[in-house]
């Protein structure tokens, strides 16, 4: 096999043993003498607990011990948020392991019950008698911030968590500015649950001579469990060990610190034997983070020749009943500074309100913050277009930015790195025959039928971030990334890195970036990550960042080790360094190719240590701690075609195209995998997800027979495009491209949605858009009109 | 999940299924499993012990009979998917056997199982009525009787069967030449059960509709007929402007208490039936003529 | 009250005494160690159970381990030889149909059962045959493109 295989859709070197079931989740080990966790959760949104009596459940078949916050409390610390969110009046409120006499959300554990096996310790939930006195509930963030239900938390005053502004320019001098067209509307971002395939799991052994945990965990990123997790439970770092085994998709729903896993740490050390705990479905649904909720009241002003000139709105930001590890950040950072997109506008500003709520905790899911940006901001710029009369698509090509390779500056204060957005639109629009389709639909609205054309430019932030940044804004870590490279005698190859793959490919295209710099072949490389005694630290796999970060981190580590190989192999062939030259793994003087050393040459000598320069350490092996100097800033555009019936409001989505830059693409297959299952994401916020809540704080979508995401019947073959831009900061220019699709196809659908029902005087339909919101949007209308 | 304990018994024939079933208070019956075990995993029901069926030779298989096809309790839905007795004299009840779940659900599940479970969404008791379905009763003293569907749903997951009684068999009838059955459903996006489902069979003679049964499922808690259009169709010639009136007049015969959710409100299901019913009826009318 | 129940899985006989509330998938991964058999739901929605049952695909987690007493059943570990890819997930491997993998034993085993059914299945077929398996990463794009693919090698040839 060549070893140029950057940029080759090579197959995953992954998927041999997960093809097989051999791939080995969480919930897949077992230990000698494992005992087996179940929590008891609250089934009310908000009480007192007036009673608690585990005396029957203790005394079940096979019941080791059963725990509550009475047991829990002094062993452990409450979980602490992570993201101290600077100049928002942050009021973070105490969010204890087990709930002590209050219940804030239903999920929240009130006691731990641990048995010989599962079923027992299901068997055992039901013998513990609680007593409750119910409280009044609240579970919109607009309604909490107008003080419906009992406050959530004494210590919060008005549930608000935060408050916390963006602003650039002066916005409201636009709004004010003689002519200026404005345009307002209202969203609601609704409520996602994150669904990954695997649920979460913790499995926890103690050893008490020695005092090392280890714990086995669903994460993303397992070397902050470990910092947290040492915080929590006051074992030291050196001791604690986790690992994230195989992890079966995380979506931003395992990037949390959660209870239910130091509490089987917890129940381990006590009964000093293993303890796995595994979420069921229903569990996972209540007891594991959710994502997006936000209503915003938001406005676009602009000429009426097209240009827009501001962007002002207000946010309440639903939190659930607790601040999760990240969850202050994301509505804030990773959306309000995005609210220019990838237009030149001057003059925003934003206030968003961070709100606690009687629900399950908020935190990010896929896109995380952008997608809410992106989508207010394309929403308005539809509404915009047809306020004044132009096409949506030459509205955007008015106000994108220019071209640039190196830079530019928004009104937020963020620095894009590199652009070419009109690029994109050009090319998607050559793609779709944008003028064709808009021809076609006109042909289509004088037949009856309702056809719609969704068209979206965007561009997002990710590949999270320069550190100096995470302290300016309050992340309670790093952002950097590390990883070593070791070659053995034998030329091969084994990769440490810190961060987390888990289910992106990195162990595939990591081997190719290896394989691209130093001529190995990609099957002589190995990658290893997720285990915290083994890898190095790293901040974890979110935000798009593993590739646009670590992988930056594994090419300088790659060029360390080359350039310590063309030293060697100098040495070697009695040559000035100076004059050597490095082709395809291959070192020699310059123009004589045919006397080299190869890089398996070098890697021997290295090893063995024979002849080594003056002053040159033995091996062949580097490390680097790479701390980005920006983020990096995908883009795209995307284009949905759909039908809609507006009898049964049955919504066909016929089309949908997409052109994406991510920089050069290690993998394009990979690359491909990861804008489908993004786009279909996004689709499914449109289109079919949502976490509803009864006003009493039950979640009503609670099963997989509620809650509906994307099945493969309900969506048409996703036309993938791409540009390449290369980042100029990134040392292989790569961008990330995990979360792109997600961003921008929400909005691209809706907009389609809306495009088709304007004939109607339609023009909103809440999301997702099901049958019944269509027909009522439709209904309303024609009452209207 | 984790269900709660019960015992476990497994009948080798409908008597000593009945046997069990009188000296096991508490006890359910297991068919397929796949309405009943999901209940027991998410502990909503704890019965003492559950009698198997699965293994009742006699209560399997799909066989011409009486004019029209029987159908054992016990038949999965994917045999009666693909059943050739079916798709030849019923084609209806296949059509709607091949809707329920998926592949693998279709393979397990069965339509004693799902009758005897009686879910208001569910695809078959829709279409059951439609045809003019008969359902074999076996009796706890050894006696058996017959109910017409029509009668045997009776409520919301409450059907005609007695303590002791086991439900053995389906029959409908061959639907004959001139007359064709359809169904149209509108499938919940997470469950895929029916939040409408409408079944059409109509007698055509001359190119004019001389019969027509409508009855629409999902959106009521029994399968439901619909006399106006029923009325309305018959005389007419089905064209697409006599569907559409005809169709248009759902909305008027649903008045009683309709079934909603935060997913398709009652409101909502009574407006769009009428387009779920066209188009069963428009496929039944191409099949009959 | 133990049930005896003596299954074949993946070609070896087993014989224990189980719950009678033991799930079939809890029999296999608990008891068997075979974890191959994942369980993502508890509604019968999402197929990550899927096994074959005397070579018909069944949802493990709505199988009680007493209701296939005598059956044998196939999980993905024993879908081919150790060492060799059956060719559905050789076509996964090769069209990129699976990321983090979860999915990808139900999907892998429902394929099979897809193309017990029709060996010669359409697009719209593929995507209707598979509403039964959930899978959160792929948008099932790929995973449509490798059943094509595994029809194709099936069939022996292109179509």
């Amino acid at each position: 096999m060549s070893s140029r295989t950057f940029g080759s859709a090579i197959r995953r070197r992954e998927d041999p043993r997960l093809l097989t079931g051999l791939g080995t989740y969480t919930d897949d080990l077992s230990l000698p003498n494992m005992a087996h966790a179940a929590m008891l959760r609250s089934p009310h949104a908000h009480a007192t607990i007036v009673s608690l009596d585990t005396s029957k459940a203790a005394k079940a078949p096979g019941v080791l011990a059963v725990y509550t916050g009475k047991d829990t409390a002094p062993a452990l610390k409450p979980m602490p948020c992570a993201w101290l969110l600077p100049n928002a009046g942050l009021n973070i409120a105490e969010y204890p392991l087990v709930a002590l006499d209050t219940v804030r959300y239903v999920g929240d554990i009130v006691a731990v019950v641990v048995a010989q096996t599962p079923y027992q310790a299901y068997d055992a939930l039901d013998l513990i008698e609680v007593k409750y006195k119910t409280l009044p509930a609240v579970v919109d963030p607009e309604k909490s911030a107008k003080g419906t239900g009992a406050p959530i938390h004494a210590s919060v005053p008005g549930n608000q968590a935060f408050k916390w502004t963006v602003a650039g320019g002066d916005a409201d001098a636009a709004f004010a500015a003689p002519g200026a067209v404005v345009v307002h509307d209202r969203i609601i971002q609704n409520r996602l649950i994150p669904t990954p395939m695997e649920t979460r799991s913790a499995l926890a052994q103690w050893t008490a001579a020695t005092g090392e945990l280890t714990l086995w965990n669903t994460t993303q990123n397992p070397h902050i469990v470990r910092f947290i997790g040492s915080l929590v439970m006051g074992v030291p770092e050196d001791k604690l060990r986790v690992v994230a085994p195989e992890v079966g998709g995380g979506f931003g729903a395992k990037i949390a610190q959660y209870p239910a896993d130091f509490l089987t740490c917890f129940c381990a050390m006590k009964l000093n034997r293993p303890v796995k705990w595994t979420e069921t479905r229903s569990e996972n649904y209540i007891a594991t983070t959710h994502g997006r909720d936000h209503v915003q009241d938001v406005a676009l002003c602009g000429t009426k020749d097209g240009k827009i000139t501001g962007v002002r709105g207000t946010v309440w930001a639903g939190m659930g009943a607790y601040l999760s590890t990240a969850a202050p950040g994301i509505p804030t950072i990773l959306h309000g500074l995005m609210l220019c997109g990838p237009y030149l506008i001057d003059n925003v500003k934003e206030d968003v309100y961070g709100l606690y709520t009687n629900t399950t905790p908020v935190e990010a899911y896929r896109g995380a913050g952008r997608p809410e940006a992106t989508y207010l901001l394309e929403r308005l710029i539809d509404r915009f277009a047809h306020a004044i009369g132009k096409d949506p698509a030459e509205v955007r090509r008015i106000n994108l930015i220019p071209k640039f390779d190196n830079g530019h500056n928004v009104a937020t204060g963020l620095t894009y790195d590199s652009g070419n957005y009109h690029g994109a639109l050009d090319k998607i629009m050559a793609h779709v025959d944008y003028a064709g389709l808009r021809k076609q639909q006109a042909e289509a609205r004088a037949k009856g039928r309702y056809m719609g054309i969704g068209i979206c430019t965007y561009v997002e932030v990710c590949g999270l971030g320069p550190s100096q940044v995470a302290g300016a804004i309050g992340f309670q870590g790093g952002l950097w990334e590390s990883a070593i490279v070791r070659f053995h005698p034998s030329g091969k190859v084994n990769v440490f890195i810190g961060t987390k793959p888990h289910g992106q490919g990195e162990e595939t295209t990591f081997a190719q970036i290896v394989s691209s710099e130093l001529g190995v072949d990609v099957n002589d490389v190995k990658v290893m990550h997720g285990d915290t005694d083994k890898t190095p630290m790293g901040w974890g796999t979110y935000g798009s960042r593993t590739t646009a970060v670590g992988g930056a981190a594994l090419a300088v580590a790659l060029r360390k080790i080359k350039d310590k190989a063309t030293a060697l192999a100098a040495h070697l062939l009695e040559a000035p360094v100076e004059d050597m030259d490095y082709a395809d793994g291959r070192f020699f003087v310059k123009g004589a190719p045919a006397k080299a050393k190869t890089i398996q040459d070098i890697a021997l000598m290295a090893n063995v240590a024979w002849n080594m320069p003056a002053g040159m350490e033995a091996g062949l092996e580097a490390s680097s701690f790479y701390d980005p100097p920006n983020f990096v800033y995908p883009f795209g555009a995307h284009v949905a075609v759909v039908d809609v019936d507006p009898a049964t409001g049955a919504i066909d989505l016929k089309r949908y195209a997409c052109v994406d830059d991510c920089g050069p693409q290690i993998n394009p297959m990979i690359v491909e995998g990861q804008v489908h299952g993004g786009v279909v994401q996004g689709l499914g916020q449109a289109l079919w997800e949502e976490a509803i809540y009864a006003d009493n704080g039950q979640l009503v979508t609670g099963t997989l027979m509620d809650y509906a995401i994307p099945r493969a019947d309900v969506l048409p073959e996703i036309e993938v495009l791409s540009t390449v831009t290369p980042s100029p900061h990134h040392p292989l220019g790569v961008k990330g491209i995990g979360e792109a699709g997600t961003i921008v196809s929400t909005c691209t659908m809706y907009n389609a949605v809306v495009d088709a029902l304007r004939p109607l005087g339609v023009d909103t339909v809440p999301m997702p858009m099901t049958p019944e919101r269509v027909w009522r949007a439709v209904q309303t209308a024609k009452k209207g009109a | 999940m984790y269900a709660p304990s019960f015992d476990y018994h497994r009948a080798s024939s409908v008597a000593e299924a009945q046997k069990l079933l009188a000296a096991n208070p508490g006890a359910k019956l297991l068919a397929g499993g796949h309405s009943l075990l999901p209940v027991l995993k998410l502990r909503l029901a704890a019965p003492s012990a559950l009698i198997d069926l699965g293994r009742i030779a006699e209560l399997k298989g799909v066989s011409a009979a009486n004019g029209g096809v029987r159908i054992g309790a016990m038949t999965t839905h994917a045999e009666i998917a693909t059943s050739p007795v079916l798709a030849k004299s019923c084609g209806i009840v296949a059509e709607a056997a091949a809707q329920i779940g998926d592949m693998a659900v279709r393979n397990r599940g069965t339509i004693g199982g799902s009758v005897a479970h009686a879910d208001p969404a569910a695809d078959l008791p829709t279409v059951l009525v439609a045809v003019g379905a008969t359902m074999e009763i076996a009796g706890a003293g050894g006696a058996t009787r017959t109910v017409a569907a029509a009668d045997f749903f009776q409520g919301m997951m409450t059907t005609a069967l007695g303590d002791g009684e086991i439900l053995t068999a389906v029959w409908v009838p061959a639907l004959g030449a001139g007359t064709g059955a359809a169904y149209a459903k509108f499938a919940h996006p997470a469950s895929r059960y029916a939040v409408i489902g409408a079944a059409a069979s109509l007698t055509v003679k001359n190119g004019a509709c001389e019969r027509a049964i409508i009855i629409v499922g999902g959106v009521t808690a029994t399968p439901t007929a619909l006399p106006s259009v029923a009325a309305a169709l018959t005389g007419s010639n089905l064209s697409a402007e006599a569907i559409a009136a005809a169709a248009g007049k759902a909305a008027g015969d649903l008045t009683g208490d309709l079934m909603g959710d935060v997913f398709a409100s009652s409101e909502y299901r009574r407006h769009v039936t009428g387009a779920y019913v066209a188009r069963a009826v428009a496929a039944a009318a191409a099949r009959a003529r | 009250m133990a049930v005896p129940v003596s299954l074949t899985v993946n070609g070896q006989s087993q014989q224990r005494d189980v719950d009678p509330r033991l799930l079939l998938v809890h029999f296999l991964r608990d008891v068997l160690g075979l974890t191959g058999t994942k369980v993502a739901c508890d509604t019968s929605q999402c197929g990550a159970c899927t096994v074959l049952v005397d070579g018909i695909a069944a949802k493990s987690c709505t199988c009680l381990t007493a209701q296939v007493d005598g059956a044998s059943i196939t999980t993905i570990e024993g879908l081919a030889a150790p060492g060799t890819l059956h060719p559905i997930q050789e076509a996964f491997w090769n069209k990129h149909g699976l990321q983090c993998g979860f999915c990808t034993p139900g999907m892998v085993l429902a394929t099979h059962e897809l193309l017990r059914q029709n060996p010669n299945p359409t697009v719209e077929q593929i995507r209707h045959g598979l509403e039964g398996n959930l899978c959160r990463c792929t948008g099932y794009q790929n995973i449509v493109r490798s059943v094509q693919e595994a029809a194709k090698t099936m069939n022996g040839g292109a179509r």
